[in-house]
């Protein structure tokens, strides 16, 4: 009996350890990024134009850019995404048709962000003659992030209690009815989830991004401007020496950027779950 | 009237619902079509069993990515998985529900942060660090591996923790009753019932690593040379193709679309094993 | 006098089951017919199958005829959306929508396209006082109606579908939630509610029935054993299989 309690005591050591270095880790790769990055913000840094390839000056193109093709992407993804969730979920029941379409979801869902890169390119920039431009990035993200917003407003969805829809259609309301009055605003907390989510995969995506949205330095006027995002700015940086200094700087605003999406979603998944408790 | 307009509405999704199915195909498509001609001509022996990649003059042997991916994969589940399964166990199972509160969502936000990122801190503090304690470029198979395994992290610890979760709390007690401690109940039956789950997450995890292009690219070195130890430099099979798309014309952008397909059924047979796994798990229970 | 519904040889299925089997009756207008019968027996099948609710639910099949006001429900012509408006139907569990007091009345009208403030306003207040629930609430509409006690929640959803002014309305043990005081208001409700309205009331609660309804079908197995004047059904059953549950013997 002595022995097993040993034992038991040995493994549970481990894998508390297993557990606090992971957390150490997180703990290591944020604060590593703050603390050489916080330094190098300033309003110039957030609000200027780069110079001298990015060796001087700011980020502020590329704050827009990213923005820009965030926004974008979530703009055209939305209503596909929501649109088959309620399909799948209000719609139909589980039939051929539905493990189809699942199927592909989980299997976009698993593509690396690389071939998607080369999707775009070939696809939206050269055989849609888009160019490298915002929309050619931002129709790529949105396929890319589709996979999530199907599954959190699915999950939005079925968690709407089903004797609201009962009620709803008992008192003559079509299908359709009952979903934009009763279903979709009961939903929408989860629905918003998965939009934080998307524009945070959305912000961090760097190689589907470069291909099809390319690196331009500019400013971009319209959806069909090249433009560069954060993750690609710091990419070139980093990867070509250009200032160490500014890629930390450009580091650390994407990684503030990440914990605000993903401190937001969580405050609201938090509310959301406590509603669904009540 | 209304019944009408309700079908019609049934129908606009049934369309909007199979945009995911056709992305997917027209991906497919295109990929194949740029790059499957090429397979044929060069033979998919030719492709991915000669270790001679030099466009220029014609050649196109991606074995030595073919197998740095393998090394960099293996190496980031090496790491990754361990850590994660262990950390979801203990999350679950032993850790007070207060740490699992926080520290779910702490892991969460490792896969929220960009790739090149993590690529960046492994070039900064990671491959000093190697070339110090044991020789070599830094910049290499090792790193890579240990940079990926900590991006895999999130994703195979949260379906750990789904997983565990997943498993009937009779099942502990059952075992409990029988006298065994509480670590013997969790090796012995819990795990056991969520081995499953466990697996999922670590094929799905093995997906991202094998998939990973920006933060490899940073790390790995990339020289186009055999690997012989994880302490050499290695270029993967996405960070040559993300390499050398830039420029590629011709044949050689074919090439790297063939090696796009690669990938590709690479990671379909990767992620229909991970289905298969959870749907096993489904349907034990 | 015709009736408002003839039921002719319904038949639901669930899967392959025969849940109601081959049920005929008819249901007199401006009258209170209460439905009694054990725990699956069937009643809210029935009740579900008058207003094609059992359709939401996968796998069902409905045969036979229910002809309100001679007009075949299962008809090729008949919308069940349209029958839904015309026939009402108030649940076991008391369901609120997630909305204000106001909004939950006024569901079913807006969806009929009423715009006009003051004729909403004033159907609120004529359906909340004839659920006896407006001097309970009229001084918080706003408010939302999941706040509500249970009682007053069940007396909401009355209040909602009498707005839709229904010919049927369709009632499926609605007090099997509720205390004693709730339950008296809604039967109190009820007994004006049929001077404009055909009534159908499922109950698992006998006394109920006999205080409340004025004609009382037996069910039993899906099966209708027998019907008639609430009177008789209680002091003079025909079957042998109803006296037995009207006196407690089972059930």
């Amino acid at each position: 009996m002595n022995a097993h309690r040993a034992s038991q005591r040995v493994a549970v050591s481990i894998l508390a350890a297993a557990t606090f270095l992971c957390l150490a880790i997180v703990a290591f790769v944020i604060g590593f990024v703050l603390e050489k990055g916080l330094p190098q913000l300033s309003w110039e840094f957030l609000f200027t134009k780069p110079r001298d390839m990015g060796k001087a000056g700011g980020i502020l193109p590329a704050i827009v850019g990213t923005l820009a093709l965030s926004l974008m992407a979530i703009a055209v993804a939305l209503p596909l995404g929501v649109g088959t969730a309620v399909y799948l979920a209000e719609y139909t029941r589980e039939t051929r048709v539905t493990k189809v379409i699942r199927f592909g979801t989980d299997c976009l869902a698993g593509i690396p962000s690389i071939i998607f890169g080369l999707f775009g390119y070939i696809f939206f920039v050269t055989t849609l003659k888009m160019g490298w431009s915002l929309i050619a990035g931002a129709l790529t993200l949105a396929i890319m992030v589709l996979p999530t917003l199907i599954r959190t407003s699915e999950e939005a969805i079925r968690s709407v209690p089903q004797s609201w829809r009962e009620v709803s259609m008992s008192l003559g309301a079509t299908r359709w009815e009952t979903v934009r009055k009763v279903v979709l605003p009961n939903a929408l907390p989860g629905i918003v989830t998965g939009v934080m989510l998307s524009f945070g995969r959305s912000i961090g995506e760097t190689a589907a991004v470069i291909f099809t949205a390319g690196s331009s330095f500019r400013l971009p006027k319209s959806a069909f401007d090249s433009a560069r995002t954060l993750a690609v700015h710091f990419y070139i940086l980093a990867r070509e020496g250009i200032s160490t200094d500014k890629a930390y700087g450009t580091a650390a605003v994407l990684v503030i950027a990440v914990l605000a999406v993903n401190g937001l979603t969580y405050a609201l998944m938090g509310g959301f779950m406590k509603r669904k408790a009540r | 009237m209304k019944a009408s307009s309700d079908a019609f509405v049934r129908r606009l999704l049934l369309a909007v619902a199979c945009t995911t199915v056709l992305c997917l195909l027209v991906i497919a498509a295109f990929i194949f079509k740029e790059g499957l001609p090429f397979l044929l001509k060069v033979g998919p022996g030719n492709f991915l069993f000669s270790s001679d990649w030099r466009p220029d003059s014609g050649h196109y042997g991606i074995l030595p990515m073919l197998v740095s991916s393998l090394y960099v994969t293996f190496g980031a589940l090496l790491v990754g998985a361990p850590l994660g399964i262990a950390g979801a166990i203990f999350l679950s199972e032993f850790g007070p529900p207060a740490l699992a509160r926080v520290a779910k969502p702490a892991i969460e936000l490792l896969a929220g942060i960009p790739s090149v990122v993590f690529g960046f801190i492994g070039v900064m503090v990671l491959a000093p660090i190697i070339r110090g304690a044991a020789g070599g470029p830094g910049l290499s198979i090792l790193a890579a591996s240990l940079v990926l395994g900590v991006m895999i992290l999130p994703t195979i610890m949260s379906i750990s923790i789904d997983a565990l979760a997943a498993v009937p709390q009779s099942y502990r007690e059952g075992a409990l009753a029988l006298g065994a401690t509480k670590w013997q109940a969790v090796r012995m039956v819990v795990v056991k019932a969520a081995g499953s789950g466990l697996l999922a997450g670590t094929i799905l995890g093995m997906g991202r690593a094998v998939g990973e292009t920006m933060a490899v690219i940073m790390v790995a070195g990339n020289a186009v040379r055999m690997p012989r130890s994880v302490l050499d430099s290695g270029r993967t099979l996405t960070a040559n193709i993300a390499l050398e798309m830039g420029y590629a014309t011709g044949m050689h952008r074919q090439a790297l679309f063939a090696t796009g397909i690669v990938l590709f059924v690479f990671i379909m047979i990767l992620n229909g094993l991970a289905s298969s796994a959870l749907k096993r798990r489904a349907g034990k229970r | 006098m015709t009736p408002k519904v003839e039921v002719r040889d319904l038949r639901v299925f669930f899967g392959g089951e025969e849940a109601l089997r081959g049920v005929s009756l008819d249901i007199a207008a401006n009258r209170i017919l209460g439905v009694i019968g054990p725990a699956g027996s069937a009643k809210t099948t029935f009740l579900r199958a008058l207003d094609r609710m059992n359709e939401l639910k996968a796998g069902c099949r409905t045969a036979g005829r229910v002809l309100v006001d001679g007009e075949d429900v299962y008809g090729p012509a008949c919308d069940p959306v349209a029958l839904r408006k015309r026939v009402g139907m108030v649940f076991a569990m008391p369901v609120p929508l997630p909305l204000s007091i106001y909004e939950n009345v006024v569901y079913g009208p807006r969806l009929n396209g009423v715009r006009n403030k003051a004729e909403l306003d004033g159907l609120v207040e004529e359906c909340l006082r004839a659920a006896f629930l407006w001097d309970e609430v009229k001084d918080r509409l706003g408010g939302s109606g999941l706040k509500l006690s249970g009682g007053q929640q069940q007396r909401l959803c009355l209040a909602r579908t009498l707005a839709m002014r229904p010919e049927l309305i369709l009632l499926d043990e609605p007090c099997s939630g509720l205390d004693p005081i709730s339950t008296a208001r809604i039967e109190e409700a009820l007994s004006l509610l049929k001077e404009r309205h055909t009534i159908v009331l499922v109950t698992n609660n006998t006394k109920q029935a006999a205080r409340a309804s004025d004609e009382t079908a037996f069910f039993l197995m899906g099966e209708l054993v027998e019907m008639g004047p609430t009177g008789r059904i209680f002091t003079n059953p025909s079957d042998k299989r109803t006296e037995d549950y009207v006196t407690g013997r089972f059930g």
